[in-house]
C-alpha cells in the first residue's frame, strides 16, 4: 500500500512542517529568553535543556510522521507545539514570580509532562496504524469512559479540590481522569452512531417541521444527560458537565443531520442547567459572578474573575511585555486563568494570535472530517475537532465574560499533566485521520488520481452509506500490521 | 455527514467569533474605565512603580518626594517635613489612596496628565521611564513655619494669603499628622495610624483651614456687616448710631448684651468706627437689622460666601450666611452668630479683598508645574474673584481695621514700624464651651503683602472679648511678621 503512494508525490508537505515547527520553536525559545531577561536581567541557564528537549521531542514526532503518517496534516504539530511552548513559557515566568528559579517549578513538571505527552503521541501514532481500528473497541471505550469520568467519585482515590471532585490519586500523582475520558467518550460516540445513525436519521414522525425521533430511540440521548448531569451534580464540574452534553449533542447531529436533535438536546440541557440554579448554591455563585464580578458580594466570593480582567484589561492592545505585567495576582494563573495572564502580558494581539492557533487546530480537524472517508472517521474527526473547540469556548469564554467561569483547563496552555497528555493524544489521533483523508486514492482503472475533494456532496453521501470501494480494499493492510 | 459537518464550522466560528468579541470589549474598549477603577490594585501598583513628581516650595526645596524603593513598590513616597505640610500636600497612600495635593493632582504628578502628552511621548522615543510633574507650591516657608510654631498645641487654623494675587503663603490645621507613615510601605504600620487618627476626636486628617466642621466667626464678620452698611450708605463712618449695652430683640425677650454689659458710648451712642474699634454688638446688630438681610447676604456672596465651586485645588468648603432670617435672627448673625459659618480661608478672603482695595483674588496653592529637568511647564496666572467693595469703601475700611489694631481690641497684633489693620473674633459656640478666639489681619495697611485669618478653637474667653484677641492676634502678628521680613 505504501510503495504506490509514495511513488505519485501527492504532496505530503512534511517540509513544511518541519519548517513550522522550528519557527514555532523559535519563538518559544525566544519568548523564554525574553522572560528571564526581563525578570532576572540573564539568559536562562536551563535554555539548553528545554530548547534541546523539546527540539529532541517535536523533531522526532516530525520524523515519525514522515515515516508512519506521510500525508498527515502539515500544520497540527507546529500549532500544539508554539501553544504547549507558550504555555510552558507563561508557567515559567510565574513560577520566577513566585520565586522559583529556572527548573525547580511547575515549568519544570509541565515539562515532564509535556514530553509524556509527546511520547504518548508518538505511540498512538505508531501502534494505531487506521483509525478505523478503533471501531473495534466501541463498547471497550465506552466503558472506559464511564468508569474514567465516574472515577473521583469513589472513595479513597477520588479527590476534592477546590470544590470539584475531578481528581483521582495515583501513588505520588493526581490525575484528572475526565480529560481522558473525554476521548474515550468521542470514540464510543462515534463509533456507536455510525452504526445506529440510519435509525436515528430515519424513523420518527413530523410535528411542526421537525422530524422527531421515536420514544425508544431517544434512550442514548437520555443516558449521555443523566451521565452529564451526575458528572454536574456529585462532582460539581459545571465545564464538563457541558462539554460531554454538548459533544454528543453535536456528534449526533452530525450522524444523523437532523435539526429535531438539537433542539431536544438543547432542551434538555436548559432543562438540567435550571434545575441545578435552584438546586446548588455553588451554581448560583457562579452565575451572580458571571453577571458582577466587581459586586462586593461577588468579590466576597471569589475575585479572580474581576482580577482576570482588570488583568487583560492592563494589557491593552499591546500588552505589558513578558515579564513586565502582574499576572500572579490573579489566582490559578497558570491553570484555569492561564489566558488572562497571557492577555496581560502579550496583549489583545497575543489573544488573537492564541485563539487563530486554536481555531486552526479546529479547522484542520473539520476538514479532515470532510476529506475522510469512512463514517466513522468522519464522526471521529468532528467530535475531537468540536471537542477542543467547545473547551477553549467554555473556558476562554468563562474568563471573557461570555458565559459563566466553568473551570476547565485551557488546551495545551494550563499547567496540569493529563489534559496535556489528553490534547496531544486527540492531536495524534487527528493526524492520524488526516493522513487517511490526504492519501490519494486510486482510481477505478487502477492509476491513483488527486485526492478527492472534500466537500463534494454526492461523493460525501455515497462514501458514508457504503464505504467506497477503495476505502475497503486499504481496509486490511493496516489490519495485518497490527500486533 | 458534510453538510452538518459544515454548519458545525458555522457554529464554531461564531462561537470563536464571541471570544474575539468579548476580549476586544476586555482590552480595548472597557480598557480604560477598567483601569481607572479605585480597586483595581495593578494600576495602584503601576503608579508606584513609577517616578512620581515631587511637591516643592520655591526653592525647590522638596516637602513630597518620591525615593527608589525595594520590592514590589518601586518608589516610596516621604514627607521630609512631615505635619509641618501635612494638610496641604495630603498622602500618598497604597492602601488608603490619596488625600488634598497629592489627590487633586495626581494627573500631574503621576504624569499621566493630557498636558503632559508629547512629554511622554518624548520620554517612551527615548526610552526613558515615564517621570510625573513636579509642582511649585506659593506656600512661603518661613510663615507657614511660624504659623505652625505660633498655633503650637492649640487647635485651630491659620490661613495667610498674598492679597495682591490671591497665592496663598501659610495654610496650617491643628492637630495634624504625619503623612509618611501613612504612606510607608509598612502596611501595619500605616494601618494602625490611620486606624489612629480617624478613631481621634480630633479629628487630625481634616483640614480646619478649608474643610472643616466650619465655625461661627463671631466678631470677624463685623467687617462684612461694615462694608455692606458703607456701600449700601446705611451709616457712614462718623454716623451716631445707637450702642447701648443690651439691646430689645423684637419679637423675643431674649435681649443681645454686648460681651462687657457696657454701653458702647454716652447716652448709649457711637460710631461704626468706634463700634468696630471696641467691638460693640449692639451697633453692628442695629447697623444689620437696618441693613437688611438681603444686603447682608449679597455682600458676604461678593466675599466667596456660599460658593461651592472654590478650589485651591482642594474643594473649599462654602461658608454660608442663612437665608430667611428674622429679625433677631439679623440681628445675631450681623455679629457672626447665630447659624453663620466660615471657614479661615473665607475670612482671610474678606481681610485680603479690603486690603487689595475691593478686588478679592482667586486664591490658588500651585504656582507652577515643572518638568523632570526644573523647565516651567505651566504657571498659575492670579485671576480676579470678584469686586467685593468699592476701592472707597475699602480704603475707609482699612483706616477703620488699622484703627483696631492701634486704639482698639486688635492691639496684640501690632507690629513696631508696620501699619497692621485687623479685627478680633469671640466666636460663641453655644454648648457651653469656651468661645473660639479669632483673628484677621492684613499688613502693610498701605501696600499690603499678607492677609492672615486665624482661629483657636476654644481660645476665648466668654464675656471678654481681649481673650479671643490675646489668643489668636499673636498668631496673626507672628504670620504678617514672617511674610514682611522677608
Amino acid at each position: 500500500m505504501t510503495t504506490t503512494v509514495e511513488t505519485i508525490q501527492a504532496r505530503p508537505r512534511r517540509g513544511i512542517e518541519l519548517a513550522l515547527t522550528v519557527l514555532a520553536l523559535a519563538i518559544v525559545i525566544g519568548a523564554w529568553v525574553n522572560v528571564d531577561l526581563a525578570l532576572r536581567g540573564d539568559a536562562p541557564a536551563e535554555l539548553a535543556t528545554v530548547g534541546g528537549g523539546l527540539l529532541a521531542l517535536v523533531t522526532g514526532l516530525h520524523l515519525l510522521l514522515r515515516w508512519r503518517a506521510p500525508y498527515a496534516d502539515p500544520l497540527l504539530l507546529p500549532i500544539s507545539t508554539l501553544l504547549n511552548g507558550l504555555g510552558l513559557v507563561m508557567i515559567h515566568r510565574l513560577d520566577i514570580a513566585s520565586g522559583q528559579q529556572g527548573l525547580d517549578g511547575d515549568a519544570f513538571r509541565q515539562l515532564q509532562w509535556t514530553t509524556i505527552s509527546i511520547v504518548v503521541a508518538g505511540a498512538v501514532l505508531w501502534f494505531l496504524r487506521d483509525h478505523r481500528l478503533l471501531q473495534r473497541y466501541t463498547y471497550t471505550a465506552m466503558a472506559a469512559g464511564l468508569v474514567l469520568l465516574l472515577l473521583p467519585l469513589f472513595p479513597v482515590i477520588g479527590r476534592e479540590v477546590y470544590g470539584s471532585r475531578i481528581w483521582i490519586n495515583l501513588g505520588p500523582m493526581s490525575f484528572q481522569p475526565g480529560e481522558i475520558a473525554k476521548i474515550a467518550l468521542t470514540i464510543f460516540f462515534a463509533a456507536y452512531l455510525v452504526q445506529t445513525r440510519d435509525v436515528l436519521s430515519l424513523a420518527g414522525r413530523r410535528i411542526l417541521g421537525l422530524t422527531l425521533p421515536r420514544g425508544r430511540d431517544l434512550g442514548p440521548l437520555i443516558v449521555a444527560w443523566l451521565v452529564s448531569l451526575a458528572v454536574l451534580v456529585f462532582e460539581r464540574d459545571l465545564g464538563s458537565s457541558l462539554l460531554f452534553f454538548g459533544l454528543f449533542v453535536a456528534m449526533l447531529y452530525v450522524a444523523t443531520e437532523r435539526v429535531s436533535w438539537i433542539a431536544i438536546g438543547l432542551s434538555l440541557f436548559a432543562a438540567g442547567t435550571y434545575v441545578a440554579y435552584l438546586l446548588f448554591p455553588h451554581v448560583q455563585r457562579r452565575v451572580q459572578l458571571w453577571l458582577d464580578p466587581f459586586s462586593a458580594e461577588s468579590i466576597k466570593q471569589s475575585d479572580q474573575l474581576a482580577k482576570g480582567i482588570m488583568g487583560m484589561a492592563s494589557g491593552g492592545l499591546f500588552g505589558t511585555g513578558l515579564g513586565q505585567g502582574r499576572p500572579w495576582m490573579t489566582s490559578f494563573a497558570n491553570s484555569d486563568f492561564i489566558l488572562p495572564s497571557l492577555g496581560e502580558e502579550l496583549g489583545l494581539f497575543g489573544v488573537f494570535a492564541i485563539l487563530v492557533l486554536y481555531a486552526l487546530i479546529v479547522e484542520r480537524g473539520l476538514r479532515t472530517a470532510l476529506g475522510v472517508r469512512d463514517g466513522f472517521g468522519k464522526l471521529l474527526a468532528l467530535g475531537l475537532a468540536f471537542s477542543i473547540a467547545l473547551q477553549v469556548f467554555v473556558v476562554i469564554g468563562g474568563v471573557t465574560r461570555v458565559i459563566p467561569l466553568t473551570g476547565l483547563t485551557t488546551p495545551f496552555l494550563s499547567l496540569g499533566g493529563s489534559a496535556l497528555v489528553a490534547n496531544w493524544s486527540i492531536v495524534a489521533l487527528l493526524l492520524r485521520i488526516s493522513d487517511q483523508a490526504r492519501r490519494p486514492v486510486p482510481d477505478s482503472d487502477g492509476l491513483p488520481s488527486a485526492r478527492v475533494r472534500a466537500a463534494r456532496p454526492g461523493a460525501s453521501a455515497a462514501s458514508l452509506s457504503a464505504p467506497a470501494p477503495q476505502a475497503r480494499a486499504q481496509a486490511p493492510a493496516p489490519q495485518a500490521g497490527m500486533p | 455527514m458534510n453538510t452538518p459537518i459544515i454548519r458545525m464550522s458555522r457554529l464554531i466560528a461564531t462561537l470563536f467569533a464571541m471570544l474575539l468579541v468579548a476580549s476586544t470589549l476586555i482590552q480595548f474598549v472597557q480598557a480604560p474605565s477598567l483601569r481607572a477603577r479605585a480597586d483595581n490594585r495593578r494600576t495602584l501598583l503601576d503608579n508606584y512603580s513609577r517616578d512620581r513628581g515631587s511637591i516643592v516650595l520655591t526653592g525647590d526645596q522638596a516637602i513630597a518626594k518620591s525615593t527608589p524603593s525595594p520590592g514590589e513598590l518601586a518608589f516610596l513616597r516621604t514627607y521630609p517635613q512631615g505635619e509641618l505640610y501635612a494638610h496641604v500636600t495630603g498622602y500618598y497612600s497604597y492602601i488608603y489612596g490619596s488625600s488634598a495635593l497629592e489627590a487633586t493632582n495626581d494627573a500631574l504628578l503621576s504624569g499621566s496628565s493630557d498636558a503632559l502628552f508629547y512629554r511622554r511621548l518624548a520620554d517612551m522615543l527615548a526610552g526613558k521611564q515615564q517621570t510625573g510633574a513636579s509642582i511649585q507650591l506659593t506656600i512661603n516657608a518661613k510663615a507657614q513655619a511660624a504659623a505652625h510654631a505660633a498655633l503650637g498645641n492649640r487647635r485651630g487654623a491659620v490661613v495667610a494669603l498674598n492679597p495682591k494675587t490671591g497665592a496663598i503663603l501659610a495654610m496650617v490645621s491643628h492637630p495634624a499628622y504625619d503623612p509618611s507613615v501613612i504612606a510607608s510601605h509598612d502596611a501595619t504600620a500605616a494601618k494602625s495610624a490611620m486606624e489612629t487618627l480617624v478613631a481621634d476626636p480630633t479629628k487630625p486628617l481634616t483640614n480646619r483651614a478649608i474643610a472643616g466642621n466650619l465655625y461661627p466667626p463671631g466678631s470677624v464678620f463685623k467687617i462684612v456687616t461694615a462694608a455692606a452698611a458703607l456701600t449700601n450708605g446705611t451709616v457712614t463712618e462718623t454716623t451716631q448710631i445707637p450702642g447701648p449695652a443690651r439691646m430689645d430683640l423684637p419679637q423675643t425677650s431674649v435681649g443681645l448684651p454686648n460681651w462687657d454689659r457696657a454701653a458702647c458710648g454716652p447716652n448709649d451712642l457711637t460710631t461704626l468706627q468706634h463700634a468696630l474699634e471696641i467691638s460693640c454688638n449692639t451697633a453692628f446688630a442695629w447697623v444689620g437689622l437696618k441693613l437688611g438681610a438681603d444686603a447682608l447676604r449679597a455682600q458676604a456672596a461678593k466675599f466667596g460666601f456660599g460658593d461651592e465651586s472654590i478650589t485651591v485645588p482642594m474643594k473649599v468648603t462654602a461658608s454660608k450666611v442663612p437665608a430667611d432670617l428674622n429679625p433677631p435672627q439679623l440681628a445675631q448673625s450681623s455679629i457672626g452668630q447665630y447659624d453663620v459659618r466660615v471657614t479661615p480661608l473665607q475670612v482671610a478672603m474678606v481681610a485680603a479683598g479690603i486690603a487689595n482695595r475691593g478686588v478679592v483674588m482667586k486664591p490658588f496653592l500651585v504656582d507652577r508645574v515643572l518638568g523632570s529637568n526644573l523647565d516651567v511647564i505651566d504657571q498659575t496666572v492670579p485671576q480676579q474673584y470678584s469686586q467685593a467693595v468699592s476701592s472707597e469703601v475699602a480704603s475707609q475700611l482699612t483706616r477703620m481695621l488699622v484703627a483696631v489694631v492701634d486704639a482698639g481690641t486688635g492691639g496684640p497684633a501690632k507690629i513696631a514700624g508696620v501699619a497692621v489693620a485687623g479685627k478680633s473674633g469671640t466666636a460663641q459656640q453655644g454648648n457651653g464651651l469656651p468661645p473660639h478666639a479669632w483673628f484677621t489681619s492684613f499688613a502693610p495697611a498701605d501696600n499690603p503683602q499678607v492677609a492672615v485669618a486665624v482661629v483657636v478653637e476654644d481660645g476665648g474667653n466668654a464675656g471678654e472679648e481681649a481673650g479671643g484677641s490675646r489668643a489668636a492676634g499673636p498668631i496673626a502678628k507672628a504670620v504678617m511678621e514672617a511674610v514682611i521680613s522677608r
